[in-house]
C-alpha cells in the first residue's frame, strides 16, 4: 500500500519527518518497505527563461527558443503555442524521467539541436492543462530546480501490510495508528449530502438471495452527473499513490475506497435490466466478461450481482463490461457492500483476478464502513460531477454483524508478555486505537473491538495490541525457566552428520542440489519401464520442465553438477550428495521418503603433483572408501557383489557391484554406462555410488566391542592358485571366511593376473593367510598342516590348480 | 710408557684439528681406535711392560682412549649440525607434500550445525519431518485455514489438492506435539519449497525451526533466547529489534532484525536501505494451534520462531548469490 505524506496530512496532523515515521510504523507492524520523494524528478527539471524566439527554418509549427536556465543557456525546440520571449518555463534538462515516462535527452529535431525540453503543467504532473507551456511566476529564480522553486514535497511510503491488518489498506486506516502515535484524534471527512424529496425506493431495489455471501449490500443512486475528467486535486491525490485517473466517477469510488478502505463500484443505472440489483450466485459454466474485456465462465459458488436479467459485476472481484461507466453516463448507482471473505478469496483465486477490491474484501472490511463510504462517494458525485443526489439509501443487511467482548486478564498479559503495566496503562493502549474497555475488577478487563479490526477475536490478539503499543524493545529479555529434561531421539540426526563427515575425510565435497528433476531423468538414466523410481510425484504448478517432478534418484543431480563443472573446466570431482528421494505412491498420498547418500568420482586419483604422473581414479579407489566407510560404523557384514540379472542401467555391465548387508542390497558402486554419461553431454569416465541410508540407519551396530590384543607372534604362508577368469577374488575370501579355520587371523590378496604362461581362460590368485593363536606361539609343524588343509579345501571348492 | 700414550694422544688431536669432513675423522678413528690402531696396539702390548707400570698404562691408555672417542664423534656430530642444509642429499623442502586432499561440507550443513549446536547448548532436541506434507500439517494445524490470505504469504508446490511441497519447517513442529507431551525444546532444520525463483528466491530453501512450550513462558523469555543466539552466531556487540509482524500460527509476531553487518546501520544495497535485516520471525505459539495438538492452553504456552539459513549464511560468508548454493560448483563447494 502506497501512502503519500501530504495525503495522509489529511486526516491526522503530524510534524514528524518521514524518516522517523516510517521508522515508527515499521515498529507498529507496519513495516515501511521503501521511502520515497515523489517529486524527485522535478531535480533535473529547472526554472527556465525564454529570451528569444525565432521559427524553426523546416517545421511550421515548431520554434526554436533559447532559455535562460542560470549557469547556462540552452537551445530548446519547442511546439506550444503560448512559448515567446520574456515568461518563465519548466524546462527538462537532459536526463530528466518526466513522470509519464519519458527520458529528456539532447536531440536533433528537423535539423536544430534541442538541448532540453520545455513542458506543460500536465507534463509534470502539476495541473491538468497540456494545451501549453506551464507559465511560471515571474519572480522565480532562472536555474532553480523546481520542486524547490514551487516549494513541492511529499514522501510516498511503500508499506508491506500483513493480511491480518485489512484496516490499514486505506489513508484513514493507516491515519488511526499515526494519531496513536502523535496522540492527536483522526480527522475525518465532514459529509454533507444535498438529498433531492425524491426517494431511491422509486427507481431501484435491492434484492440478495445468499445472504450468507452477501450480509449487507448499500446502494445510492446519484442523477444528472456529467462525467468528465476529475479536478486536478483528485487526480492529482491518485496520482501520488500511482493510481491512474480515468474520469471523475471511477477516481472518485477509488479515491473513497483508498480514503476509507471500502472498496464501491458504480454501475451506469441505464444499463441495469429492470433497473434493480439482484446478489446472487452464477449459474454453473455460465460465461461472463469483465472490465478488462476477458469473458470468464463462472461456477455456480460465484457470488454475481446482476440486474433484472443478467450478471453486472462478479461481486467484490471486478465490474462487468457491460454495464461500464462511459462517457454518456449520467445516472450512477453506487454500490457500498459487505461481501464474505472467503467466497471473494475462491472467485478472485479461480478467476485469478486480483482488484484492489477483492484484496481488501477478501482480507475483511469494516461491516460497519458500508454506508459511510457510499455517502462520502456520493457527496463527492454531487460535487464534482454535478450530479443530483436522489433522496434515501438502500441497506439491505441480512446478516447485521456483531462483535463480541474479550476478557482480557491484566495478570496474565503482563505473564505472558513479560511486562509490568498496571490496569490502567493497558487500558489507555487499548482505547488509544478505538477499542472500548470496560473494567470488570481489578485484574479482568472486558474489551470490544472496533468493528474494522477483524483480526482481533482473543486475548492473545488484544496481549498484542498491548505489546506493539508498549513497544516491543521495551520488553525485558529474560530466560525461561527450564522444567524436565527432554530427550528426543536424535540418533539419526547425529549419524548422518557423521556419515558427511566421513565423506568429507575421504576428500568428498558435500553438495546440495534440488530435490526437483524433470520428468524425462528416468528416460535419461535409461532406467526400465518397471524401474520403481519411475513412480514420480508430480509437481502441480512447476517452475520449469526441468523441476516439475520430485527426485527419485540423486544420480541426476549428481551428474548434471559434473556437467557443469566440466564446463569450467574442473575435470577433477569428488561430490557427495546425502538427501532424500521421493517414490510416489499416488498424487493424492503423501510418498515414500528415502533418505539418499551418493558420490561421485571422476578425473584423477590426486590432483597433479610433482610426485607422479597423474592416474585416473578408478573403481578400487570409490570401493576402497566405501569397504572403510563402512568399518569406520562397525558394519563387517558388508559385501561387494556383482550384478547379474538385476543389473544397473545406468551403469557400466561387468563393472558394477552391488553392495549387500547381511545379503540384502544397500547399495550399489559402478561405473556409469557411456550411454548415459552421453544422455548427460558427458565425455570422460565417471564412478558413482549410491548407498540407501535409512536401510543404513537402521541396521547400525549399537556398539563397538574392544578386541584384546594378541600376545604370541604371527606367522604367514602365501599360495597361488590358477583359476578360471569369472572366479571372483573376493569370494574366496569369503569362502575361506566361512571355513572358520581358528588359527587363520587373516587372509588378504597379494596378486591378480592373467597372461603367459597362464593359459587362456585363466587367472593366477596369490593369497597370504595368517595365523595366529591367542594362546601360544604356533610352530612350524602346526601351520603347515593347517595351511595344507586350507590350500586343499580351496583347491577343491573354486576347482583351482596350484602353479607348474 | 706414559709418555708413548700421551704423545699417542696429542697427535691424533693434531690431526683431528687437521681435517675438515666426516670421512677423514672416520678414517682418523680408524688409525688410532680401530681394530689395528695405535690406542688398540698399545693396550694389547701392554703385557709387555713391567709389571708395576702395566696398571697405570692400562688405564691411562683406556682413559685416552673413551676421549678420542668422543672428540671423534663430537667432531663428526659438529660438522653434521652445521653443514645440514649444505648437504648434497639435501632434499627441496619447498616443494608440495603428496597431497592429502580433505572434502568440504556444504555452507549449508556448516550454518545448520552451528545454529543447532547453539540451541543445542540451551536445552533444545533437534527434530525432522517430512518434506511432502498434507494441507492439515502445513497450513491448517498451524491456524492457516483454506482461502486464508494468509496463504499468499507462500507460494505453494502443489502435489494434489491436500497434498503440498512444505512451504516451511513448521509442520514439524505439529508433529513433535502431537507425539509428545510438554516440556517440549526443539529446533528442526530442513529443506522447505516455494513456488519462486528469481534472483533473490530459490524454489528449495533451508529453515531451521524452534520450538519450546512450558509453563509460565513469555514473550520476554522468547526475546531472551533469540537475543542470547544472534549474539552468538553474529557477534556480542550487534544490535538487533523485535519489530511486530504476523504468523498466523504465533500471536504475538515479531520480526527479528539485527543491524545491518555490511553497512552497520547506514543503510546500503543489502539492507535496502533500511539499515536493518531481517534474520528470523517468532512469536508466542497462537492458542489454535495448542488446541488443534491437544495441549491445555491454560496451562501451557510457548514460543516459535524460523530463520532462513541461506540468509544467514549469505551474512556469515559474504555470498551475494542466492542460487550458488545449489549449482554444485566445484570452485564454490571447495571453499567451505
Amino acid at each position: 500500500m502506497k501512502v503519500s505524506l501530504n495525503w495522509l496530512k489529511q486526516y491526522v496532523p503530524f510534524d514528524i519527518l518521514p524518516a522517523e515515521l516510517a521508522d515508527r510504523l515499521t515498529m507498529a507492524g507496519l513495516e515501511v518497505e521503501a521511502v520515497t520523494d515523489r517529486f524527485e524528478y522535478l531535480n533535473a527539471v529547472v526554472v527556465g527563461k525564454i529570451t528569444d524566439v525565432r521559427p524553426h527554418p523546416d517545421a511550421d509549427k515548431l520554434r526554436l527558443c533559447t532559455v535562460d536556465t542560470g549557469d547556462q543557456t540552452l537551445c530548446v525546440v519547442c511546439g506550444a503555442p503560448n512559448a515567446k520571449a520574456g515568461i518563465k518555463v519548466p524546462c527538462a534538462l537532459s536526463g530528466a524521467v518526466l513522470p509519464e515516462g519519458l527520458t529528456v535527452r539532447k536531440s536533433t529535431i528537423r535539423g536544430e539541436s534541442s538541448e532540453g525540453m520545455l513542458c506543460s503543467e500536465a507534463e509534470l504532473e502539476l495541473g491538468p492543462d497540456r494545451s501549453g507551456l506551464m507559465v511560471l511566476n515571474d519572480d522565480l529564480t532562472a536555474g532553480s530546480p523546481l520542486n524547490i522553486a514551487l516549494n513541492l514535497s511529499d514522501t510516498v511510503f511503500e508499506i508491506g501490510l500483513t493480511p491480518n491488518r485489512p484496516d490499514c489498506l486505506s489513508f484513514i486506516g493507516i491515519a488511526r495508528e499515526v494519531a496513536t502515535m502523535v496522540n492527536q484524534p483522526v480527522t475525518l471527512p465532514e459529509i454533507k449530502l444535498a438529498e433531492t424529496a425524491d426517494r431511491i425506493e422509486n427507481h431501484t431495489s435491492v434484492t440478495i438471495s445468499d445472504p450468507e455471501l452477501c450480509p449487507r449490500y448499500a446502494a445510492r443512486l446519484v442523477t444528472d452527473i456529467t462525467v468528465a475528467p476529475s479536478p486536478f486535486w483528485l487526480q492529482d491525490r491518485l496520482l501520488s499513490i500511482g493510481l491512474n485517473p480515468i474520469n471523475n466517477i471511477v477516481d472518485i469510488t477509488n479515491f473513497v475506497m483508498m480514503e476509507t478502505g471500502q472498496p464501491l463500484h458504480a454501475f451506469d443505472f441505464d444499463h441495469l435490466a429492470e433497473n434493480r440489483i439482484m446478489v446472487r450466485t452464477a449459474k454453473e459454466n455460465e460465461s461472463f466478461t469483465t472490465l478488462d474485456g476477458k469473458e470468464r465462465r463462472l461456477t455456480d459458488d460465484t457470488l454475481m450481482i446482476c440486474d433484472g436479467e443478467k450478471p453486472v459485476a462478479v461481486a467484490g472481484v471486478m465490474g462487468g463490461l457491460n454495464s461500464e461507466i462511459e462517457e454518456t453516463t449520467t445516472r450512477v448507482l453506487l454500490e457500498s457492500a459487505y461481501f464474505n471473505p472467503i467466497s471473494i478469496r475462491k472467485t478472485a483465486k479461480r478467476l485469478a483476478l486480483n482488484s484492489d477490491a477483492s484484496h481488501r474484501f477478501e482480507r475483511g472490511v469494516d461491516p460497519e464502513g458500508t454506508i459511510n463510504a457510499v455517502n462520502r462517494a456520493a457527496q463527492l458525485l454531487s460535487e464534482i460531477g454535478n450530479g443530483t443526489l436522489v433522496g434515501g439509501i438502500i441497506d439491505e443487511y441480512p446478516r447485521p454483524f456483531s462483535v463480541s467482548s474479550i476478557v482480557l486478564g491484566i495478570t496474565k498479559t503482563n505473564q505472558y508478555l513479560g511486562t509490568d503495566l498496571s490496569q490502567t496503562e493497558i487500558a489507555d493502549y487499548l482505547e488509544s486505537v478505538e477499542f472500548k474497555v470496560e473494567i470488570k475488577d481489578k485484574d479482568t478487563l472486558l474489551v470490544l473491538p472496533p468493528t474494522f479490526r477483524v483480526d482481533v477475536s482473543r486475548p492473545e490478539d488484544l496481549m498484542e495490541e498491548v505489546a506493539r503499543l508498549w513497544g516491543y524493545n521495551n520488553i525485558k529479555t529474560t530466560f525461561p525457566k527450564i522444567s524436565g529434561v527432554t530427550n528426543l531421539p536424535n540418533q539419526s540426526i547425529k549419524t548422518k552428520d557423521r556419515i558427511k563427515d566421513l565423506m568429507a575425510g575421504y576428500g568428498f565435497s558435500e553438495s546440495i542440489t534440488y530435490s526437483f528433476m524433470g520428468k524425462d531423468a528416468c528416460d535419461r538414466l535409461n532406467l526400465p519401464e518397471d524401474d520403481p523410481r519411475r513412480q514420480m510425484l508430480d509437481i502441480l504448478n512447476p517452475i520449469s520442465e526441468d523441476q516439475s517432478v520430485m527426485r527419485t534418484s540423486l544420480v541426476p543431480g549428481l551428474l548434471d553438477a559434473m556437467h557443469r563443472n566440466l564446463s569450467h573446466q574442473v575435470r577433477n570431482l569428488k561430490i557427495f550428495e546425502l538427501g532424500k528421494i521421493f517414490i510416489s505412491n499416488g498424487q493424492a498420498k503423501q510418498p515414500s521418503e528415502t533418505e539418499m547418500l551418493a558420490g561421485l568420482w571422476t578425473g584423477t586419483r590426486h590432483d597433479m603433483t610433482w610426485h607422479g604422473k597423474p592416474v585416473p581414479c578408478d573403481f578400487y579407489d570409490l570401493k576402497g572408501v566405501l569397504e572403510d566407510f563402512f568399518l569406520n560404523f562397525g558394519m563387517e557384514r558388508i559385501s561387494f557383489s556383482k550384478m547379474e540379472d538385476d543389473r544397473c542401467a545406468y551403469t557400466q555391465a561387468g563393472h558394477t557391484a552391488k553392495i549387500l548387508l547381511d545379503g540384502q542390497p544397500i547399495g550399489l558402486i559402478g561405473e556409469a554406462a557411456p550411454a548415459v554419461l552421453n544422455n548427460f553431454n558427458i565425455k570422460q569416465p565417471a564412478f558413482i555410488f549410491e548407498i540407501n541410508v535409512n536401510r543404513f540407519l537402521s541396521n547400525l551396530p549399537e556398539t563397538k566391542m574392544f578386541v584384546p590384543i594378541p600376545k604370541f607372534p604371527f606367522t604367514d604362508r602365501d599360495i597361488t592358485l590358477i583359476v578360471d577368469n569369472p572366479v571372483q577374488a573376493g569370494d574366496i575370501l569369503d569362502k575361506v571366511k566361512l571355513f572358520d579355520e581358528k588359527l587363520m587371523e587373516d587372509i588378504r590378496i597379494l596378486d591378480v593376473y592373467s597372461g603367459p604362461p597362464i593359459p587362456a581362460g585363466k587367472k593366477s590368485i596369490s593369497l597370504r593367510v595368517v595365523y595366529r593363536s591367542f594362546a601360544e606361539t604356533l610352530s612350524d609343524q602346526q601351520v603347515n598342516l593347517v595351511h595344507q588343509q586350507l590350500t586343499d579345501r580351496i583347491i577343491q571348492e573354486f576347482n583351482a590348480t596350484l602353479p607348474v | 710408557m706414559e709418555n708413548r700414550i700421551e704423545q699417542i694422544k696429542s697427535e691424533a688431536i693434531e690431526a683431528l684439528k687437521e681435517v675438515a669432513d666426516i670421512e677423514q675423522i672416520k678414517s682418523l678413528s680408524v688409525k688410532y681406535l680401530g681394530r689395528k690402531g695405535l690406542v688398540t696396539l698399545f693396550l694389547r702390548n701392554i703385557s709387555q711392560l713391567p709389571p708395576d707400570q702395566r696398571p697405570e698404562a692400562g688405564k691411562q691408555a683406556n682413559i685416552t682412549k673413551k676421549e678420542l672417542e668422543k672428540a671423534f664423534a663430537e667432531a663428526i656430530s659438529d660438522i653434521e649440525n652445521q653443514d645440514q642444509g649444505a648437504q648434497a642429499n639435501a632434499i627441496d623442502v619447498s616443494l608440495p607434500g603428496r597431497p592429502a586432499t580433505r572434502g568440504t561440507l556444504h555452507p549449508i550443513t556448516h550454518i545448520t550445525r552451528q545454529i543447532c549446536s547453539i540451541f543445542g547448548r540451551m536445552g533444545f532436541d533437534v527434530a525432522e519431518g517430512p518434506e511432502i506434507e498434507t494441507d492439515y500439517y502445513n497450513f491448517e494445524a498451524l491456524n492457516i485455514p483454506k482461502y486464508h490470505p494468509a496463504r499468499d504469504m507462500q507460494d505453494t508446490f502443489y502435489v494434489s489438492d491436500n497434498i503440498v511441497l512444505r512451504t516451511h519447517t513448521s509442520p514439524i513442529q505439529v508433529h513433535i506435539m502431537e507425539q509428545n507431551a510438554p516440556p517440549i525444546r526443539i529446533v528442526a532444520p530442513g529443506k522447505v519449497y516455494r513456488c519462486d525463483s528469481d534472483l533473490t528466491h530459490t524454489p528449495m530453501f533451508n529453515q531451521v525451526e524452534g520450538l519450546l512450550v512450558d509453563e509460565q513462558i513469555s514473550f520476554g523469555d522468547l526475546k531472551g533466547i533469540l537475543e542470547a543466539f544472534v549474539h552468538e552466531i553474529f557477534d556480542e556487540q550487534i544490535s538487533l529489534r523485535f519489530r511486530p509482524s504476523f504468523f498466523p500460527f504465533t500471536e504475538p509476531s515479531a520480526e527479528v532484525d539485527i543491524l545491518c553487518v555490511m553497512c552497520r546501520g547506514k543503510g546500503c544495497k543489502v539492507c535496502s536501505n533500511t539499515g536493518w535485516l531481517e534474520v528470523l520471525g517468532c512469536g508466542m505459539v497462537h492458542p489454535a494451534v495448542f488446541e488443534n495438538v491437544g495441549y491445555d492452553t491454560r496451562r501451557y504456552n510457548g514460543f516459535a520462531f524460523g530463520m532462513g539459513v541461506e540468509r544467514l549464511a549469505m551474512l556469515k560468508y559474504g555470498i551475494n548469490d542466492l542460487r550458488m548454493f545449489f549449482e554444485s560448483d566445484y570452485r564454490f563447494l571447495r571453499q567451505f
